[in-house]
């Protein structure tokens, strides 16, 4: 099976092409370029030097989020269209599971996390023995609720991302010595280990794949306020 | 014999409330084009919201291609080209469009035409008449009102525009306080068309030596007189207010660009934009035009006024034959303008 896997989630970037487990080419990158410029060069480009043409893509895997808004969508509607375009199949995998998977402890608990601004993460709980298993859903937090919640488990607990860095301070307060950080490598997301993830993942509905948000628009959360969203003509039509 | 290959390309429009793809046959046939409107989501919040907008373009995104090559009854393979909107508009709204088109370009080895939305606009005119050149269009939308000359195919050079409000925005604000829902353009003009121009609103810079418009004033002389109305427990006949606006905006836009057509040495006078589809401009501009038998007046079609991948096909058509092209690296022009005339 040939696989192209993407991710566009956060700052990073990264791109493989896989021939089932093995990696044939890959390109990361994690400099402040928007990816609309970059990602399909480096689609393209690792297509070639895989020496894999469109048209032998049998599936294509992208990062469905949580993650910024305007990387996801460019990650997923790439994703998406390519997919539609070449009639192959298409999987989704949590982006921050993508973190989790590369993390191979089984004595820990992984909590992979994105910035999400004003002290909010998009963070979920993993453990990994000899499959990966999500405890605790991905999420929208307030980081210092989440950490607390975190420290009632009494585990272990290993924090993986490139945002990591900025909130240390935060949770080596909260949890101690109970937080542990990896090897710097890992907290760059790659599409290689997306790949892996995502191969084994059932294929979805390509028409009405979007990604996890896991946020309303401030608009939308304001106006539920006040307005019930029963009963409403379809938002979007066809004329 | 054989007939002559014709030209087929797909065309994308995501800069703002609409997803729309096209297939258009050799820049002036149209073959498919779905448009998805959101405006019933967007009536919730008085006006577009960005990223409403942008995720409502990710759900449609690839259905609007597939209905658009179904009814076309066409294949990638009867492609020639991808013509995509890349500005102006809303970023993440355009990105949806532009990450698409990369995406079917690249599948399928096609090249990639970047358009501009707003010669798009002009474009939708293409399915009225040919185009001859040199000509003049005044482009009236949600968010431009100006005046463009055109010396010649794919050159677009900007002789005056709206200083402020553009004139679709002074519709859909004064609507708002008439308590229309979002966007209240076509409301106002029906209604317009049974009221008097009682109030003798504002004909902001219509004796100016220059091209330029301004719309905030009418727009706040409308909102003021209403206000005052409102705060001595009095009803202003609405039919009347929207008369007086419309004949206000419409005065200003027609005068204008009447003097432009006289000015300039053209063949033409295109109208188009949303605001295009406004009856009382269009009724105003054609009286207007029949007494210059040099300039022909050409109308964008009612129906491709508003947002549609079609214009952009026929916009993309043009630049298609002229080779341009774009990368795979093609992105987003949030504010991309055409140039002023030198
Ligand atoms: N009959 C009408 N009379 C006046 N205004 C109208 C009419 N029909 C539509 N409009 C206005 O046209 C505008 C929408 O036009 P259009 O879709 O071209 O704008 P846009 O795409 O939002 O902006 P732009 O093209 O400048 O980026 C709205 O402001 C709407 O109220
Ligand atoms: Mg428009």
């Amino acid at each position: 099976m040939k696989i192209l896997a993407i991710d566009t989630s956060n700052i990073p970037l990264s791109v493989a092409v896989l021939e089932d487990k093995t990696l044939l080419a890959t390109m990361t990158t994690n400099i402040k370029k928007n990816h609309s410029i970059t990602l399909m060069p480096a689609i393209a480009d690792v297509m070639k030097l895989a020496g894999v043409k469109p048209a032998e893509l049998d599936r294509i895997i992208v990062a469905q989020g949580p993650g910024s808004f305007t990387g996801l969508r460019i990650g997923v509607a790439t994703a998406k269209t390519l997919a539609f375009a070449l009639d192959c199949e298409l999987v989704g995998v949590s982006s921050l599971e993508l973190l989790a998977a590369g993390i191979s402890d089984d004595k820990t608990d992984i909590v992979p996390l994105f910035d999400a601004r004003r002290n909010h993460v998009f963070s979920g709980l993993y453990r990994n023995s000899n499959e990966l298993i999500n405890e605790l859903p991905d999420q929208h937090r307030d980081l210092v609720a989440w950490l607390t919640e975190l420290k009632e488990r009494n585990q272990s607990q290993i924090f993986v991302g490139t945002d990591v860095d900025l909130f240390k301070p935060q949770i080596i307060d909260i949890l101690g010595e109970q937080a542990y950080f990896p090897a710097p490598f890992l907290n760059v997301p790659q599409a290689f280990i997306l790949g892996l993830i995502g191969k084994d993942k059932e294929p979805v509905e390509q028409e009405t794949f979007i990604p996890n948000y896991l946020r309303l628009t401030q608009a939308e959360s304001q106006w539920l306020e006040t307005h019930s969203d029963k009963d409403h003509n379809t938002y979007v039509e066809k004329i | 014999m054989s007939a002559e290959k014709k030209n087929l390309i797909l065309a994308f429009e995501s800069s703002c409330d609409e997803t729309s793809v096209a297939v258009v046959e050799d820049g002036h046939i149209i073959l498919s084009n779905i448009v998805a409107t959101q405006v019933n989501s967007h009536k919730r919040f008085g006006g577009v919201v960005p990223e409403v907008a942008s995720r409502h373009h990710i759900e449609q995104i690839t259905s609007c291609v597939q209905d658009a090559m179904t009814e076309a009854n066409v294949s990638y393979d009867d492609l020639d080209a991808v013509a995509v909107t890349y500005g102006p508009g809303l970023v993440g709204a355009l990105l949806v469009g532009v990450s698409a088109a990369k995406a079917i370009a690249f599948a399928h080895e096609l090249p990639l035409i970047p358009v501009n939305h707003m010669a798009g606009h002009i474009f939708a005119a293409r399915y009225e008449s040919e185009i001859s050149y040199p000509s003049m269009a005044l482009l009236v939308s949600g968010g431009h009102t100006e005046l463009v000359y055109m010396p010649e195919e794919g050159q677009f050079e900007i002789i005056g525009e709206t200083r402020d409000d553009a004139a679709g925005e002074a519709y859909d604000k004064v609507g708002r306080v008439l308590g229309m829902t979002y966007p209240s353009g076509k409301e106002i003009d029906e209604l317009a068309h049974t009221g008097k121009d009682t109030f003798n609103f504002p004909r902001a810079m219509i004796k100016d030596d220059n091209y330029d418009f301004s719309f905030s004033g009418l727009k706040s002389a409308f909102i003021n007189t209403v206000h005052h109305a409102d705060q001595l427990g009095e009803t202003l006949d609405r039919a009347d207010l929207a008369t007086s606006f419309q004949q206000s905006v419409v005065d200003v836009l027609a005068e204008k660009t009447l003097r432009a057509c006289h000015e300039y040495d053209i063949k033409q006078l295109i109208l188009a934009g949303g605001v295009a589809a406004n009856k009382g401009l269009r009724a105003r501009l054609e009286a207007d035009m029949e007494k210059m038998d040099t300039v022909e007046f050409i109308k964008a079609p009612i129906k491709l006024c508003g947002d549609n991948a079609a214009m952009i096909g026929a916009a993309g058509y043009v630049e298609f034959l002229k080779g341009q092209r774009a990368g795979l690296d093609l992105n987003a022009d949030p504010s991309l303008e055409f140039d002023w005339i030198a």
